[in-house]
Formats: structure tokens, C-alpha cells, sequence
């Protein structure tokens, strides 16, 4: 990386090192994990978005093309790709995930009811993230946790034998 | 344990043997499960077992150990005494000192924290109805070890039948003992495994792979989690004996993003078996060479598809492809793959460990060995339940689940998640087997069974499902993508009560034109959970479409919340807690509600002490 890079904005930008916010400085993640998975090849696409996205929290579009140049893969390619996949995220998401299983076990046994709870609680859309970033919410379709019905994920914690109000109970513990 | 190499077949039985002395050092062990159970609160659990022993002074002749699944997670947490086979729960921390005293010092029972049977604490696990009736053979070992120590499970017995296959065994002799011993496909295609094995090991070129399918879409299905997660060594074992038969020196193990503790588990076990040269250069010294890999999925359900998930692990989109040429024939980088199903790979191990003929000496014709079902819904005991393929449901669902939830009646069990359907009362005789369910119109699919009882509506049933496939239809074929879109629209039509009487037939065509039109297993089953729910509850449609009526009282717009005013004295809590102020009335007199404002949210039935709301 050379000290003078261009910045978000796409103006010359002397690069004040860490902590600068700057393309050079969000880049360090990237070049670790191109480091670690190299050679890379398009057959590593998957796991090198998941990453990326691992280490920035979402796929930031700068990132993505400082990838594509320097691995070869094209950047159509990898959009084709990300935007296939539930998982990955073009947009900053919330520092926590809330995933509402909707799956068929918690179907039967109310997870609407949690689901709905959920979403008032926070003030989100399904798929959304909270104003204040501390949320993004999305509903998938089983956890392999239905023995618990209903069960939501917050982040990789489980929690199961839900009602909507042991569900906004536990919301509240995330900041 | 120190990270020695074990080269061959006489240094894995002195480690196993070593081990066991090891493990039989303890007089007692505290199995807790930390897969399933850490959903409500399991990691606190064995901590206060480790802290409270140590406390005691218990704790080098007590060991707890972190297990997998039990299986009776309607109980969880759940934890395992040995060598009592005491089995207690749900546990919760302050359980810990009187299991303790009662019985790790004393021997007995916790009475309130066992299974009741009869009304009487059933504390021993082999006697507790749901095992009783199960053979549980796949997860013979989940909870019984911990699924991050490969030292336990060599103590158990691990890889000396991957250790059978490679030194002594040719390729073509593993493959004719799966082939003869009627393993089928446990996936949801049930096609039989050694045949796969066969084309794969015929097809020309020396770079071959093995895939072990994780991806478990099918929601209320979670039998491929508990076996990553609690013996994935017994997977790996699977794989290694597979990859021999087939001649694959490399193979992945896919599996979806939602198993964050699968995913750990199985890594560790790899690392293990890698250090320990059970994975890598000569294994046993038998010439062989073989590693895995774990890739997670990004999240798409048709990633599951065989042609799908070959695509994701090329790092591309997860669309299906046209078969032939069969993966077994062009698979990952166009050369020859095995896709196989975490349970399939389980059963091989002790295939070949214990002979085909015992394998085959249980089930059907129509399906051999046994089958691990996720019960779920509204059943008692949900969990993990593995049985002798050819039990009939109503043992499934009444003996080994204990009946359904709050003794209502059992209206229909939903088998083979959204390629299957419903499976209605009047069978609940049948003996169930790959092909007996397909004669009524569901599979056996993964093994996932949901219960349904009086309070589950079945159009609303086939709306979920269609909902579920119009999302994740890739979109590659439009007979899929939007056959499927304008099922989902009628269906949401009658849910509303906007039905119209040619719906149903509408609905069957355009069921029948997408199962022939569409190019992948996702389309080609799409339609089922609708076509056998018209099938076999064909009234509850018409109830919807003509008497603008949901039976089941689930679909909103098609029930009216009223309060009786005989019940009713007039507290006003209803009221108070209506979100649209919709019910009003005098103090001390009967409330009314009324039905233009009414958003059906439930809360005033919810919230009255003297039940006097109901649904009608
Ligand atoms: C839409 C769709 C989803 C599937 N999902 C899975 C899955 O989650 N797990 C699985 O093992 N097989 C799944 N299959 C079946 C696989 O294509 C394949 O048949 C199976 O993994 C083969 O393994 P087996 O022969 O051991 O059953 C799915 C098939 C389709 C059409
Ligand atoms: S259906 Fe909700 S966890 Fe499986």
C-alpha cells in the first residue's frame, strides 16, 4: 500500500496511518486474509467473501474492488454471487444479527407471534437494521434447533421456548 | 493427549485401549449435553458441575464431560449419569449439589428431575418409554462421549472400521458390503449408496471427490446437526471409508451457516484426526491418501441439490444443472463426485465394522437399517428419535413421542418438509418406509416429522410451504419460479377468504405442469405439500373458499373474536389492553368487541383471567 491512496470520497488523501478511516487503513483486513488464502482462485470465492464479511461486518464496495483487481476475479462475477446468498450484505448491518427462525416446527408452535414481538421491540423491518445500528433482523427458515420451538438466533447464541415476551427480554441484554 | 501418530491398525487398538483405561478412571460421569441444550442455558450447567466437584474434592474420581445430543431434548437441559444411566431434566444450576449428593454420592435418584411414567420418577433411561422403543444405532455414541476429544471416541471404538476397510478390504469389497447391505440414501432421494459408490469408482480418471451434505434445508429436520456436533469423528470415519471405496483423495464437508457449533466441532475433529495422521499421507499405512475440507453455505436452501451445492463450492451461484452427466460422472471440477447425506456417511462405519447382515437384519424391503426423525410441533417428546425403518407412525408419534402435546388430537404429521406433505390420521398404521410414504403423497425425505394437531391449519400449511419454496426457487426455470409465485398468490387469496370454487382445480393443474416442467428436485417436489394437503384435507379448503370459515381458526380474517357474557364480569383487563380499543363496555358488565376494529391480535384472550374470550 503506498502512503497516498484515494479516500471514500475519490479525492487524494494523504494516509495518516491507523485509525484514519481511510481506504488504505480498511484495507489491512483484506490484504490479511488474501494473505492467508493465497493463491486464491475463483473456486475460493465463497469462503473469501465470507471473510471479508467476517472482518468488515458487511462487503464494503471499495473492499470488493481492491479484491477483484488484485485476485483477477472479476467483480461481476463476485456480485453474481453475493447477491445469490442470503448471507452476504452490500449494506452495513447491525453490530448484532437477530435470526427469527420461521421454519415449519416454530410455524405451528407461534413463531409469527415471537416474530412480531420482535420486530416491534426493536423498531425494524424483516431484513432491516435499526437506526441506531444495533440490530439487523432477518428471518430464516429453520435453525435445526425445533425442538425447541420457537427458537431464535441472536449472533450465535440459541435461544429456544420462546414467547414474544422472553424474546424482548433477551433483546434487551444486547447493546 | 499427546498428539502421537497412529500408523497402523495395532497402534489404534493400543490407543483405544489405552483410553479406556483412561476414561474408566472415574467412577462416575456427568454427560451434559453442550450442543442442543446450550439453547437454554447448558454451558452454565457444566461449569456448576465442574466448579461444584472440584469444591468436593469429587473431582478426579467424577468427570463431567460435554456431550452431544441425548436425543429427549423436549427435556433439555438434559444430563446422563453414568454408570447409573440416570437421565435428568430439564437441569438447572442450583439442580447441581442435591445430583451430587443424592446421587453421585449417594447413588440414588433425583426423583422431581426424572421422567414420570405412570405417575412414578423413572429414573433409568432404557427404561423411559421414548428410548425404549428406539434402536438407536447412528447415534449410538451421541452424548455418551465429547465430540472434541477424538481420544474418547477411539475409547469407543472410532476408526477401526475406516482401520478394517483400508487394510484389509479392497475398494470393491467396501462398496459390495454397503450395496449388499441396502443402505439408501438418507438425503431424501433414498437411493442406494453403494450403487452411487460403484458408478464413481467405474468412471475413468484417477482425481475424484467425496462431498458429505450438511446443508439440512429441510426446516424441522436437525438430525445431520447432532451427528457434526456430537460424533463427528463417526462422519469423518463415514468419509474416509467412502472416499477409499470410491478412490477420492480429497472431500468437503458443506455445511449450512445457521450451525455455528456443528461447523466448530467438526474442525476440531479434523484437526485431530489430521495430527494424529488419520486424515492426510498413508493413512494406516495402507498406501491411501485423504483430507477434508469444511466449507460452509451462504444461505440458499437449493444449495442442497446435489448439482447446487457443486456449483457453490466452485464458488458460484448455487443454480442446479440438468442430469446426466450425474456428479458421480462430472461432479466438482468436472471430475467424478460423491454427494452423500451426514446420515448415510454415519451408517457406513458400522457397516462395515458389524457386517451387512446385521445392518440388514432390521427394516423393510422397502428401506433397510434404521432412521433417525426430527420430531417436532406438537408433540410431546420432541428430538431426536431413531427407529427401525417400517415402525408405524402412530408408534413413532405415541409411543416413542408420548402422544401429542395437551392431548388434543393428532390431525396430520408433515413428513419430507417442502418436497413432502402431509401425512392424515387415517394412516397413522402405516408402517413407514421410502416407499409406503410415497404412496400416500409425502416422503420420508430427511427424516423430519412435524406433528399437527386440531389447532394447525392446513391451507395456512400449504401457503408456509409455498412462501418457502417461491423464495428460494433459484429462479432458473420459470415453470418453478413463478408457477410457484402463483400458487403462493392463490393460497394467500383463500387464507383471506377471497377464494374461488376453481381454485382448487387451478391449483392442481398448475401443480402437475410445474412437478413436469422444472428442471431440479426443488420444483419438481415444490408442489407436493400443496397437492396432498387438497388431497387429504380437501374439506378444510372448501370450509375456507365457500364458507369463508378456517376450522382450525388460524387464518386471521376468517375468525371473530367474541366474549361470552356469561363469563364475562365486567373487569375491563381486555379492554385496557387492547391495542385498537375495540372492546368496550360498563364496569361489572358484560364487555363487547367490535369486529370492524378488531385486528385479531389475540391480546384480550390472552390477557382474561376468567376465559371468557374465545375464537369463533
Ligand atoms: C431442493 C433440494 C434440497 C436438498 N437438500 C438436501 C439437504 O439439505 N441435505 C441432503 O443431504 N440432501 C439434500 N438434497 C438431496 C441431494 O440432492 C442429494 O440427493 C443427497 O445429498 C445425496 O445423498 P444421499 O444419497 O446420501 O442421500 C436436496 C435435494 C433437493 C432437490
Ligand atoms: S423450524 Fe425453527 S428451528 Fe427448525
Amino acid at each position: 500500500m503506498t502512503e497516498v491512496s484515494k479516500g471514500h470520497a475519490g479525492e487524494p488523501h494523504v494516509h495518516r496511518g491507523e485509525g484514519c478511516g481511510c481506504l488504505a487503513a480498511d484495507l489491512a483486513k483484506a490484504e490479511e486474509i488474501l494473505a492467508e488464502l493465497s493463491p486464491v482462485d475463483s473456486g475460493d470465492l465463497i469462503p473469501l467473501l465470507q471473510r471479508l464479511q467476517d472482518a468488515y461486518g458487511y462487503l464494503p464496495a471499495d473492499v470488493l474492488a481492491e479484491v477483484s483487481e488484485r485476485t483477477g476475479i472479476p467483480l461481476s462475477r463476485m456480485y453474481g454471487v453475493i447477491t445469490f446468498y442470503t448471507q452476504f450484505s452490500t449494506t452495513p448491518r447491525g453490530r448484532h444479527t437477530i435470526r427469527c427462525c420461521t421454519g415449519t416446527a416454530c410455524h405451528v408452535r407461534g413463531a409469527k407471534d415471537v416474530a412480531e414481538a420482535l420486530l416491534h421491540e426493536v423498531d425494524v423491518e424483516v431484513g432491516g437494521t435499526t437506526a441506531d445500528g444495533r440490530f439487523t433482523f432477518e428471518n430464516v427458515a429453520c435453525l435445526g434447533t425445533c425442538f425447541l420451538a420457537p427458537v431464535v438466533m441472536v449472533d450465535d447464541e440459541y435461544f429456544g421456548q420462546l414467547t414474544p415476551a422472553k424474546a424482548r427480554a433477551i433483546v434487551k441484554n444486547y447493546s | 493427549m499427546s498428539e502421537q501418530q497412529i500408523t497402523n491398525v495395532k497402534e489404534l487398538t493400543a490407543c483405544q485401549e489405552k483410553f479406556q483405561e483412561e476414561t474408566n478412571r472415574f467412577r462416575a460421569r456427568v454427560m451434559v449435553c453442550s450442543t442442543g441444550c446450550r439453547a437454554l442455558g447448558s454451558e452454565a450447567l457444566s461449569k456448576a458441575f465442574h466448579d461444584k466437584l472440584a469444591a468436593a474434592g469429587l473431582e478426579r474420581e467424577i468427570a463431567v464431560v460435554e456431550t452431544g445430543c441425548h436425543g429427549q431434548c423436549s427435556r433439555a437441559p438434559l444430563v446422563l449419569i453414568e454408570p447409573y444411566d440416570f437421565l435428568y431434566g430439564p437441569v438447572k444450576a442450583e439442580d447441581v449439589d442435591e445430583i451430587i449428593q443424592t446421587t453421585l454420592v449417594g447413588g440414588k435418584p433425583v426423583d422431581r428431575l426424572c421422567e414420570m411414567v405412570d405417575g412414578q420418577p423413572c429414573p433409568t433411561r432404557s427404561e423411559i418409554p421414548f428410548f425404549k422403543s428406539q434402536s438407536r444405532e447412528v447415534m449410538k455414541h451421541c452424548g455418551s462421549l465429547d465430540p472434541k476429544r477424538l481420544d474418547q471416541a477411539i475409547a469407543l471404538g472410532s476408526y477401526q472400521a475406516a482401520a478394517k476397510a483400508l487394510t484389509t478390504m479392497t475398494p470393491e469389497q467396501v462398496i459390495a458390503e454397503v450395496l449388499e447391505a441396502g443402505l439408501k440414501g438418507r438425503g431424501g432421494g433414498g437411493f442406494p449408496a453403494g450403487m452411487k459408490w460403484q458408478f464413481c469408482r467405474n468412471a475413468p480418471g484417477t482425481e475424484k471427490y467425496l462431498i458429505c451434505n450438511s446443508d439440512e434445508g429441510d426446516p424441522g429436520a436437525f438430525m445431520d446437526r447432532a451427528l457434526l456436533e456430537g460424533v463427528p469423528h463417526q462422519i469423518v470415519e463415514g468419509m474416509i471409508i467412502a472416499a477409499y471405496a470410491i478412490g477420492a483423495s480429497k472431500g468437503f464437508v458443506y455445511v449450512r451457516a445457521e450451525y455455528p457449533i456443528a461447523v466448530e466441532h467438526l474442525n476440531i475433529a479434523l484437526k485431530a484426526a489430521r495430527a494424529h495422521g488419520l486424515l492426510g499421507k498413508n493413512i494406516f499405512g495402507s498406501g491411501f491418501d485423504f483430507d477434508i475440507e469444511c466449507r460452509m453455505g451462504a444461505g440458499a436452501f437449493v444449495c442442497g441439490e446435489e448439482t447446487a451445492l457443486i456449483a457453490s463450492l466452485e464458488g458460484q451461484r448455487g443454480t442446479p444443472r440438468p442430469r446426466p452427466p450425474f456428479p458421480a460422472q462430472s461432479g466438482y471440477n468436472k471430475k467424478p463426485t460423491i454427494i452423500n447425506n451426514v446420515e448415510t456417511l454415519g451408517n457406513v462405519p458400522r457397516i462395515i465394522a458389524e457386517g451387512k447382515e446385521r445392518f440388514a437384519s432390521v427394516g423393510t424391503t422397502g428401506g433397510k437399517g434404521t432412521k433417525i426423525f426430527a420430531l417436532a410441533g406438537k408433540v410431546r417428546n420432541t428430538g431426536l428419535v431413531e427407529v427401525p425403518m417400517g415402525m408405524t407412525l402412530r408408534e413413532i408419534v405415541y409411543n416413542v413421542g408420548g402422544g401429542v402435546l395437551d392431548d388434543r388430537p393428532f390431525k396430520a404429521a408433515q413428513m419430507g418438509g417442502p418436497s413432502g406433505g402431509c401425512v392424515p390420521a387415517e394412516f397413522l398404521d402405516l408402517a413407514i418406509d421410502y416407499d409406503s410414504v410415497k404412496s400416500v403423497g409425502a416422503i420420508v425425505g430427511s427424516g423430519g416429522l412435524i406433528v399437527m394437531d386440531d389447532n394447525t391449519c392446513m391451507v395456512d400449511m400449504a401457503r408456509f410451504f409455498m412462501e418457502f419454496v417461491q423464495e428460494e426457487s433459484c429462479g432458473k426455470c420459470p415453470p418453478c419460479r413463478v408457477g410457484t409465485r402463483h400458487l403462493k398468490d392463490i393460497l394467500e387469496r383463500i387464507c383471506a377468504g377471497h377464494g374461488k370454487e376453481s381454485d382448487l382445480d387451478e391449483m392442481e393443474k398448475l401443480g402437475k405442469e410445474i412437478i413436469a416442467g422444472s428442471q431440479c428436485g426443488l420444483g419438481q417436489t415444490a408442489p407436493n405439500p400443496v397437492l396432498s394437503t387438497i388431497r387429504h384435507f380437501r374439506g378444510e379448503f372448501e370450509a375456507h373458499i365457500r364458507d369463508h370459515k378456517c376450522p382450525a381458526k388460524v387464518c386471521q380474517g376468517l375468525y371473530q373474536f367474541v366474549i361470552d357474557a356469561d363469563k364475562c364480569i365486567g373487569c375491563g383487563i381486555c379492554a385496557k389492553n387492547c391495542p385498537t380499543a375495540a372492546i368496550s363496555g360498563e364496569k361489572r358488565k358484560a364487555h363487547a368487541i367490535d369486529q370492524q376494529a378488531c385486528v385479531k391480535c389475540g391480546v384480550c384472550n390472552e390477557k382474561c383471567p376468567y376465559a371468557a374470550i374465545s375464537k369463533v
